[in-house]
């Protein structure tokens, strides 16, 4: 140890008082107190039921719906769940983890709730006192405990070069273990979030880029399939247009791959509605690389490009102190935007807690009637805000969002990329999480689809499958494991779900098994022998999502016939599920390899203008010679 | 029985107290309340603080130990506890610059005895009140004599990241030691 630091345990040891004798020994008996009363009341009712409980699990999402009671816990919604799903799974792997017990109530102090009524009285609410919503201690346990869990799966897989001499990369990634085959007779209801979030095909690319096998647990099958383009027919009218398409599995000859695809509108982009955009940019230590900050810089110049005179941008830069960068400027001066992005300098450690209640109220104040306000988060993904304010910064998030701005998350460079809380953050705030490691990406996300990541056109979009027991045996949803829906969520318009922008496309593939093939769980001995029904429909598909701004749902159902055909865009579909199930090292597979995914890839890759499947057929052949 | 006990590690006492032994809870709470309370002292940075911090741990503790499942050391898991607790009342004695109050409203006991400390104390008052929550969170446990893994577990954040802000303070110290020659 150095000698400050030998001088500051001196002076701390000299200046560390002792413990007040009387103040001791009541502090003691006052804890053997609680102790003895715990011991009777046990069973006592709990005052505060907003620490999800052991059962959640075992009842499903429902459950911890209900047990979150406080407004920001409602306003979370799905997104929390799914986020709590995640986080919480490689806990249980270790026994029950701490927070999902009851809370006794000898735990709940007056002051706690004395402060939940002042926050709830002003309207303009900080974080800090939001955090006092949520239950003051459960939370920052269970994150804890998630993201050292993460660490050990990712630790020591991605080198990184990084300033500050980090030696154990601090990436948290959000997954959650693979969905498990369902028995239609007995599950015969299959219900998910949509999702058009791509980071994780980005980070999975950056990984193989630098010679490393991405960890499991970044791979999100559902994102590397929804990261390309797909050749869907546009609605000719109202906001999506299904296409549905089945092929014989690849990998496995039992079955079927159904994809369920939906396919936004586009809306006449000449009419969008003004764009007020604050962008909220991180600029501590860690961001001072080359595949950061000054990659940073490139991407929002190249979405400078984009907007329009009449839209607006704000920077607000936040390290060890926020600060307003730029104020609200129209687009059109270019070069005071780029002058203001040019003087960023990293530095200093994240606060980022303060940097986003600073670009909220920018927000706040450009915002006029009619147009969208948005603020997106430019971050290396390090957030420190404390770890008990982690839950209640997503609860901020939400509420804003409710408010009318939405919010989206960039992600650069890699070490400590904190995926699990842009996710969550991003899936709060109503907006999209992308990863940026490189131009060309910065490229696709800001301005081939800007449209789509900018202005949303439904939201809250549920996706629920009723199969057909008369024909379909066994089905297996791929990937959407974060995203996964109680049955009864679907209907309950509280239940947060995933957005589609504009032109957005969202791809979901089931593994079926069909009636008479040969089933992957032996059939029942009691039951039903036979199953009416129609033998003409695989299921029924229903769609249920929100025009932006509406509080009451809209739905699409129609029926999923048995005669659908194959075609290319499943194919690729089909490879790239593959390659990401062979990363995840998933034993669904058989003996599928990866060169009979890149051979399918390469057969299905169409038109591919960009060349992005081109790409993914690279990272295969990466991956190949990295396993 | 209970000279059995003392020898008893503290990982199975707090087990036992966990069940409802008041003994062991006793001798538990023994072992711990002093190196707890300089803990809180270093958190909060006042007598006072300390000691409204230690009550509130141990007020909860008893509930929060019917979750302690013995998975890390007892004393990680009640260091965590001590932190979330900090964090807990720095948050309700409001925003961020009223938590670091305790230390800038540092009250030094100034007696005879103590005078030629004064420098050196006057000098930790202006060392640790520069600091951000994060980094006094993590001197006040490297100061425990813990080491860095250890910390990085009782704070949730990775080993290198305890070394990285510990690189903080030593500069933070060094450019404090520069500014006063």
């Amino acid at each position: 140890m150095s000698d400050d630091l030998d001088d500051l345990k001196a002076a701390f040891s000299v200046a560390t008082p002792v413990p007040d004798a009387k103040r001791r020994a009541e502090n003691v008996a006052l804890a053997q107190e609680n102790l003895a009363r715990l011991q009777g009341s046990t069973t006592e009712a709990r005052p505060m039921k907003d620490a999800p409980r052991m059962g959640a699990f075992a009842k499903g999402i429902r459950a911890m719906f209900d047990a979150i009671s406080s407004k920001a816990g409602l306003t979370a919604t799905t997104a929390l769940a799914a986020f709590g799903l995640v986080m919480v799974l490689p806990v249980l792997r270790e026994g029950p983890p701490e927070v999902f017990t009851p809370k006794p109530a000898v735990l709940i102090e007056a002051p706690v709730l004395e402060e939940l009524i002042v926050a709830e009285r002003e309207a303009d609410m900080a974080v800090g006192a939001i955090a006092s919503e949520l239950a003051p201690s459960s939370v920052p346990v269970l994150r804890m405990s998630a993201k050292s869990q993460s660490r050990t799966l990712v630790a020591g897989s991605i080198a990184d070069a990084s300033v500050v001499a980090v030696e154990v990369d601090t990436e948290a990634f959000a997954s959650a273990s693979e969905n498990t085959l369902k028995v239609t007779r007995e599950t015969s209801v299959s219900t998910f979030s949509v999702d058009v979030d791509t980071a994780s095909y980005a980070i999975v690319r950056s990984s193989l880029m630098n010679g490393q096998l991405p960890p499991a647990a970044a791979v999100r099958i559902e994102e590397m399939v929804n990261y390309f383009p797909y050749d869907y027919a546009a609605p000719t009218q109202g906001v999506f247009a299904t296409s549905l398409a089945m092929m014989a599995t690849p990998w496995n000859e039992n079955t079927q791959l159904l994809r369920i695809a939906l396919q936004g509108q586009m809306p006449e982009v000449e009419a969008r509605p003004p764009l007020n955009l604050v962008f909220l940019i991180d600029t501590s230590g860690s961001m001072n690389q080359p595949n950061k900050l000054p990659l940073l810089k490139q991407s929002l110049r190249l979405l400078l490009g984009q907007l329009r005179a009449e839209d607006q941008v704000a920077i607000v830069a936040y390290a060890g102190s926020a600060g307003q960068v730029l104020e609200p400027t129209a687009a059109h001066e270019r070069d005071t935007i780029l002058g203001a992005l040019d003087n960023l300098a990293a530095g200093g450690e994240t606060n980022g807690q303060a940097g986003l209640q600073q670009a909220y109220a920018l927000a706040k104040q450009m915002q006029e009637e009619g147009e969208v306000s948005r603020v997106l988060l430019a971050t290396d993904g390090d957030f420190n805000v404390g770890l008990s304010n982690a839950e209640a910064l997503k609860g901020y998030i939400a509420d804003k969002r409710d408010s009318g701005t939405f919010l989206s998350v960039l992600g650069f460079g890699r070490g400590n990329l904190d995926d699990e809380t842009m996710q969550a953050l991003a899936q709060n705030g109503n907006g999209q999480a992308n990863y940026i490691d490189n131009l060309p990406e910065a490229q696709k996300v800001l301005v081939d689809q800007l449209t789509g990541a900018l202005f949303p056109i439904a939201s809250d979009v549920k996706v629920q499958v009723e199969f057909n027991p008369a024909t379909v045996a066994e089905y297996r949803l791929i990937g959407y494991e974060t995203r996964a829906l109680a049955r009864e969520d679907f209907n309950n318009d509280k239940v947060d779900a995933g957005d589609i922008g504009a032109g957005h496309q969202v791809t979901a593939l089931y593994e079926i098994t069909p009636v008479g093939n040969e089933t992957q769980v032996d059939a029942l001995r009691y039951g039903e022998s036979s199953v009416d029904g129609s033998k003409d429909e695989l299921g029924f598909l229903k769609l249920r999502f929100k025009e932006p701004g509406a509080q009451d749902s809209q739905s699409i159902e129609r029926a999923i016939p048995t005669t659908l055909e194959p075609d290319t865009e499943l194919e690729f579909a089909a490879a790239i599920s593959s390659f990401g199930e062979l990363l995840r090292g998933s034993e669904r597979l058989g003996d599928w390899s990866y060169e009979e995914a890149i051979m399918a890839a390469s057969n299905a890759r169409g038109e591919d203008s960009f060349g992005y499947r081109a790409e993914a057929i690279q990272l295969m052949r990466l991956a190949v010679a990295l396993k | 029985m209970i000279v059995m006990r003392m020898k008893t590690g503290d990982k199975e006492l707090a087990l036992a107290a966990k069940g409802g032994d008041a003994k062991a809870f006793s001798l538990l709470l023994e072992r711990f309340y002093d190196r707890l309370f300089g803990l809180c002292f270093r958190l909060m940075g006042s007598h006072a603080e300390a000691e409204d911090l230690c009550q509130d741990i141990c007020a909860a503790l008893p509930a929060k130990l019917t979750r302690f499942e013995g998975g890390s050391a007892f004393s990680t898991w009640l260091y965590r506890v001590a932190v979330n607790a900090a964090h807990d009342r720095r948050r309700r004695a409001g925003t961020r610059a009223k938590a670091a109050q305790g230390w800038g409203d540092w009250e030094v006991n100034r007696t005879e005895a103590m005078r030629e400390q004064a420098e050196a104390q006057d000098w930790l008052i202006r060392a640790v009140g520069m600091l951000s929550n994060d980094l006094r969170d993590t001197v006040a446990l490297v100061m425990d004599d813990m080491n860095h893994r250890e910390v990085g577990e009782v704070l949730g954040v990775s080993e290198g990241t305890v070394s990285w802000r510990m690189s903080e303070v030593k500069k933070h110290l060094k450019a404090l030691k520069e500014s006063e020659q």
